[in-house]
């Protein structure tokens, strides 16, 4: 009891502006946070091991998540993989660079834009369109693709980054999402920054974009690896336009000889999106920290 | 939709800023959302093999579908139970695990953030599934089976038919925390932290009633949209179903509306009847989605 006593004076009584918060539910959530992220994480640690296996180890019976001769091997097979290529690296890395820059920019900026005057005001069409935004989310992408390569063809954006940035920019998720965010912002903000004489795109910029930063940067977050994932599939066909994921994912399917070096390609893909995510997090946790929104 | 209401009369100026600043979006969404949309229901209508042109055959597909497909009965009863069982409760998980990681001081809840999200955040990460579930001695989960005497042989985990759809739920609980959770995390940080002040004056005297009574009334909008993420993504599961045990799978116990529909679309070149088959499936992400809303709208 003593023990508690002391845990009681050290945290919570220095932290009183804990309101309404418990040791005993304390507890609780911290074994639940404790067994769900074990069963979350696992598969991932498993990939990131089997990166720095052995071939011999990959097939070791009983398997084990540690590695017992950690090797760089896999890492080098790539790399030997990888300068037979044709077309240098460094040119599908532009290709992602691009197609995600300006994908995710597009998304975000257009998205938030379209979604200010659909979440503040009524005006004719704006339900009608509301409407059709979260309709549109629920149709199957994958009859839409035909339609979409033969209007591309017409637009003789076929085999160019446009064929894969548009229609992702056009996606309705970013704005749906913006839009939810949106209907927070209080009215009388938005009527203050009028009354100073500000135009409805400079309010939507100066005043409604900072407030919603938090879902701007979850945007940033979803659409960036979406655009991080995309293989350009039948919309781009020429080698030296593919994306990066395009060749990895060339890579991983090479047989089971293959395991450990596709190990190494899972890991080498996933730690760029990962950091974007830390990143952009630790901005929004510092900047929202003090200040709420609703009003 | 909240906002003031304006009359009709306004000056035009005033919405033609709005219309302004919709334009850009809305004219990529048309072409490349809307239209190659309203092309499938068109499609829907007809028979079409992407070699020839479409003719049109009324409600035929529909029918066949409907009455002559027994395995779309199959597909729509796997996915209506999957979807029954992953959607509400990756749901609950989402929020609730939002919930706990807000709680967190700032450097454990980055770090639970990032815990929790890490599965969804690379596309194909869940292939590692397939390694743990391997049906020889060398997968994970059969190895340590034979070692701790449960099971004597290897267990042919991904095409045994009772275990395909138990093991597509987990890995899709698995991969749910995507962008329902991001979106309860940042509807957490953009709450008022004052209310919460207020609340406890106001005699809340524990975390549980603060969720109740203050945190998911004053979250509904990021409510709403993670339902209906939900609802989409729990009944348009088909590449999981594809990449884990194989397509076709063993006795359909792994068929989806989806797969249904890629193997119409994508192998056999049907693609009218590819199309009806997005269109009733539409159909029922509508009606989930109409029954969720009013259930949402009732809350606080």
């Amino acid at each position: 009891m003593k023990v508690i006593a002391f845990i009681k004076n050290k945290y919570y009584r220095r932290k009183f502006k804990r309101r309404n918060r418990s040791i005993g539910g304390d507890v609780i959530l911290f074994v639940v946070l404790a067994f769900f992220g074990i069963f979350s994480l696992f598969p991932l640690l498993y990939t990131l091991t089997s990166a720095f296996k052995p071939f011999s180890e990959i097939f070791m019976y009983p398997p084990k998540l540690t590695v017992e001769n950690p090797t760089l091997n896999n890492f080098f097979d790539l790399g030997t993989i990888i300068e037979d290529f044709t077309i240098p690296l460094s040119r599908y890395i532009f290709n992602t660079l691009v197609i995600t820059g300006l994908g995710t920019f597009g998304t975000v900026l257009l998205g938030s834009m379209a979604a200010y005057p659909l979440a503040k005001y009524e005006f004719p069409g704006s339900k009608l369109m509301s409407n059709i935004i979260v309709y549109a989310l629920m149709f199957s992408t994958s009859v839409t693709a035909i339609p979409n390569y033969l209007i591309m063809s017409a637009l003789g954006i076929v085999d160019t980054y446009w064929a894969v940035i548009l229609p992702a920019v056009g996606g309705t998720l970013g704005l749906y999402l913006m839009k939810n965010f949106m209907v927070q912002v209080p009215d009388d903000m938005l009527e203050a920054a009028k009354i100073d004489g500000a135009t409805e795109f400079k309010t939507f910029w100066k005043v409604v974009m900072p407030l919603c930063k938090p879902a701007w940067i979850t945007l940033v977050i979803l659409s960036f690896q979406q655009m991080w994932g995309t293989t350009g599939g039948v919309f781009i066909y020429s080698e030296e336009l593919k994306p990066l994921s395009y060749v990895l994912s060339q890579l991983v399917s090479g047989g089971i000889s293959r395991t450990g070096v596709a190990s190494a390609v899972s890991l080498l893909m996933l730690i760029v999106p990962i950091g974007v995510f830390v990143f952009s997090q630790s901005n929004v946790i510092e900047t929202m920290a003090t200040s709420g929104i609703k009003g | 939709m909240g906002g003031k209401k304006e009359p009709f009369a306004l000056v035009w100026k005033k919405h033609k800023y709005k219309y302004i600043m919709i334009a850009p979006f809305a004219v990529i969404f048309i072409v490349f959302t809307l239209l190659p949309v309203l092309v499938a229901i068109f499609l829907s209508f007809t028979t079409f093999n992407m070699v020839e042109a479409p003719e049109f055959a009324g409600l035929d597909n529909y029918v066949k579908l409907m009455v002559h497909d027994p395995i779309f009965l199959t597909a729509i009863k796997n996915t209506l139970f999957f979807a029954i069982v992953t959607g509400p409760l990756s749901y609950i998980m989402c929020f609730l695990f939002a919930w706990m990681v807000n709680d967190l001081p700032r450097i454990p809840r980055a770090i639970m953030t990032l815990v929790f999200y890490a599965p969804s955040i690379s596309g194909n990460a869940y292939l590692v599934w397939k390694l743990l579930l391997s049906s020889d001695s060398y997968g994970w989960v059969n190895a340590w089976l034979m070692k701790l005497g449960i099971v004597q042989e290897a267990v042919t985990w991904l095409v045994k038919k009772e275990y395909i759809m138990p093991i597509l739920i987990i890995v899709q609980l698995w991969l749910s925390l995507g962008v329902s959770f991001l979106t309860f995390i940042a509807g957490f940080q953009s709450l008022d932290k004052s209310q919460l002040e207020a609340g406890s004056v106001e005699g809340i005297k524990n975390r549980w009633q603060e969720l109740w009574y203050i945190i998911l009334p004053s979250m509904k909008p990021q409510l709403m949209f993670g339902a209906v993420m939900q609802i989409t993504s729990s009944l348009s599961v088909s590449q999981l179903s594809i990449d884990l045990v194989g397509f076709p799978s063993v006795s359909y116990a792994g068929h989806t509306i989806l797969t249904h529909l890629h193997d119409f679309g994508n192998v056999r070149y049907e693609l009218g009847y590819a199309c009806t088959i997005a269109v009733i499936l539409f159909f029922i992400m509508l009606f989930c989605n109409i029954i969720v809303q009013k259930m949402l709208r009732k809350l606080g």
